[in-house]
């Protein structure tokens, strides 16, 4: 009796205690990041923390070509994001709703892009656009195409998930109610498969905004954050850079926990 | 097991009540077809298409130039070439990614078994410090890690401090530092399966097991842990896929002895301008991952993975 209860405690706090060193793990880069945006470095190779400033805060944008890198990243996540949903969403529609021909191979087009490395995708697109002799007007375009091809397949499995679950009979219910389809669609069944279009634009977004394999090799000469991160590490990492990671870090943060209290206060 | 078959079926055993009704009211016709095409042919002209392409391209004359042109020779050498002359660079991928994918493994089990069935209250805030990684920018925290890792810093002053390295010792610009880098950014993928598999099992089966005089590290080991398999396959896969191609940790926290293969192909191609030797190496990776994930599935003998 005795030992199995100690067995217990030593495996109840013995496993929280390994979790929270993992969390830990987890968390001190970010803890770094946060530090080191109030670094003033004495020189950019210099990667320790030597001296307090808020200089990096008053004024990010002193870092040449930054702010405009964030823009253009927030412009082509924006973009991916909208297009990738819209198409992501229509395919978990067909996939979970309507009977079609060729199914597994949909299903394998879906799982494929998920399960290649970025960098094949990204060569692939390359060579790509080298054959078909457009590899000189490289940028803006050719950057979205990628980013919407990569964050399709995360939208369409986060969508169908939503969408399987979903009791049938709510639909059903709705036209016993004499709702046409249209009705039934935008009054029931959108409403309650939104939480799952939703997560899948927010997904969509933070994949696209932060991706820089696919994004190399297809950027011409427009730079992104992530691109305008890798020139300036062979630099030297301005610490600018990390202002913004800590301002994206603290925008996300605010979401993940606004959009929970949001569902508590609903679920009460 | 078909590679299809990976791709198939929904959540297994999510849809609930109506499932049999569902099935059966699945329409027919064109409206299917139309909800599918656009999505369909984005992927088609943006990914099957490219994947093509670079085979091709993996097989046109090596003496070509990006300025000339090149020739389909069906130069199938290239493979070999590549094969010969990245070797290194292509053990040393698989080595890391595995070397992370086990790490993930030790450091992921613990994290998702403590979230699943010990963390009560704290499940959601715990969950939210899982992908907290995620909320900033993957770059931006590799670079962080140079910081963590740096001559002067407390980890190396530690290490040295208790002789666990030499005076002149150093984490950075060592294959320690790029593994670690890729444990770290691999990791919320090793636990989100393996916590969303865990969470599922029946609590009750444990307790059966108890009843029947297992004592814990029994119950763990002949009911928890051959019921988390497919979370176990599932983050295997999910962590070391990306691990093998990716180069920013290598580049980031390595030096060029730790090369992997993306730094390779990255530069044959954008730097050296050699398309047939980097397209050959890019499909090679691509094969060899597909024959290590379907021998993996198939001894694991898992199947709903999506």
């Amino acid at each position: 009796m005795n030992t199995s209860r100690l067995g217990r405690w030593v495996s109840d706090h013995v496993v929280m205690f390994v979790a929270l060193l993992v969390l830990i793990y987890m968390f001190l880069p970010i803890f770094f990041v946060v530090l080191m945006s109030f670094n003033d470095p004495t020189s950019r190779l210099n990667y320790e923390f030597q001296a307090f400033t808020l200089d990096n805060w008053t004024d990010p944008c002193s870092e040449a070509g930054m702010c405009a890198s964030v823009v253009k990243s927030l412009q082509i996540g924006f973009l991916a994001t909208v297009f990738a949903t819209l198409l992501g969403t229509l395919v978990a529609f067909a996939l979970v709703r309507h009977r079609f021909r060729g199914r597994a191979a949909t299903s394998l087009l879906i799982f494929l892009p998920m399960a290649t490395p970025e960098v094949v995708m990204g060569s692939s697109l390359l060579a790509l656009f080298t054959s078909a002799g457009v590899a000189g007007s490289l940028g803006f375009w050719s950057i979205l195409v990628a980013h919407i091809m990569f964050c399709l397949s995360f939208v369409v499995v986060t969508v169908k998930a939503r969408l399987a679950g979903l009791d049938s009979r709510y639909e059903q219910a709705a036209m016993d109610l004499y709702a046409n389809e249209w009705q039934t669609f935008w009054r029931v069944t959108f409403p309650l498969v939104f939480p799952g279009i939703l997560a899948a634009a927010l997904l969509a977004f933070s994949l696209s905004f932060d991706d820089f394999i696919v994004t190399n090799f297809n950027h011409g000469n427009t730079i992104t954050f992530p691109m305008f991160v890798w020139g300036a590490a062979q630099r030297g990492i301005p610490p600018q850079v990390n202002v913004i990671g800590t301002v994206m870090f603290m925008i996300a943060l605010a979401l993940v926990l606004g959009s929970g209290l949001l569902q508590r206060r609903r679920a009460r | 097991m078909s590679v299809a078959q990976l791709g198939g079926t929904v959540a297994p055993g999510g849809a609930g009540p109506g499932e049999q009704e569902v099935a059966q009211e699945k329409r027919r016709g064109r409206a299917g077809y139309l909800l599918l095409l656009p999505g369909i042919l984005w992927l088609i002209v943006f990914f099957i298409v490219p994947t093509i392409q670079l085979a091709a391209t993996a097989l046109y004359d090596p003496n070509g130039s990006l300025d000339t042109g090149y020739a389909m020779t069906w130069s199938f050498s290239n493979y070999l070439d590549a094969m010969s002359q990245y070797s290194d660079q292509f053990i040393r991928s698989f080595l890391y990614a595995g070397i992370a994918t086990v790490l993930c493994l030790l450091l992921g089990y613990p994290l998702a078994y403590a979230i699943a069935f010990k963390s009560g209250r704290w499940k959601n805030l715990m969950l939210v410090l899982v992908i907290a990684p995620f909320f900033t920018s993957f770059l931006v925290r590799t670079l962080a890690w140079k910081s963590i890792l740096s001559d002067n810093g407390f980890i190396v002053e530690t290490l040295k401090t208790l002789s666990l390295i030499p005076e002149d010792g150093r984490l950075l610009a060592t294959p320690v530092a790029v593994v670690t880098g890729l444990t770290y950014n691999f990791l919320p993928f090793m636990v989100l399966p393996l916590y969303a598999n865990l969470e599922k099992i029946d609590p009750r089966l444990v307790e059966a097991g108890k009843d029947l005089y297992a004592n814990g590290v029994t119950a763990f080991r002949r009911i928890t842990l051959p019921l988390s398999m497919p979370g176990v396959v599932a983050g295997t896969l999910l962590t070391f896929i990306p691990a093998a191609g990716d180069y920013i940790n290598s580049e980031l926290l390595g030096t060029p002895q730790q090369r992997m293969i993306g730094n390779v192909i990255d530069n044959l191609f954008l730097v050296q301008l050699d398309y047939p030797a980097a397209a050959a190496s890019s499909v090679l990776l691509m094969v060899a991952i597909v024959l290590l994930v379907l021998f993996y599935v198939r001894r694991a003998g898992t199947e709903d993975l999506v």
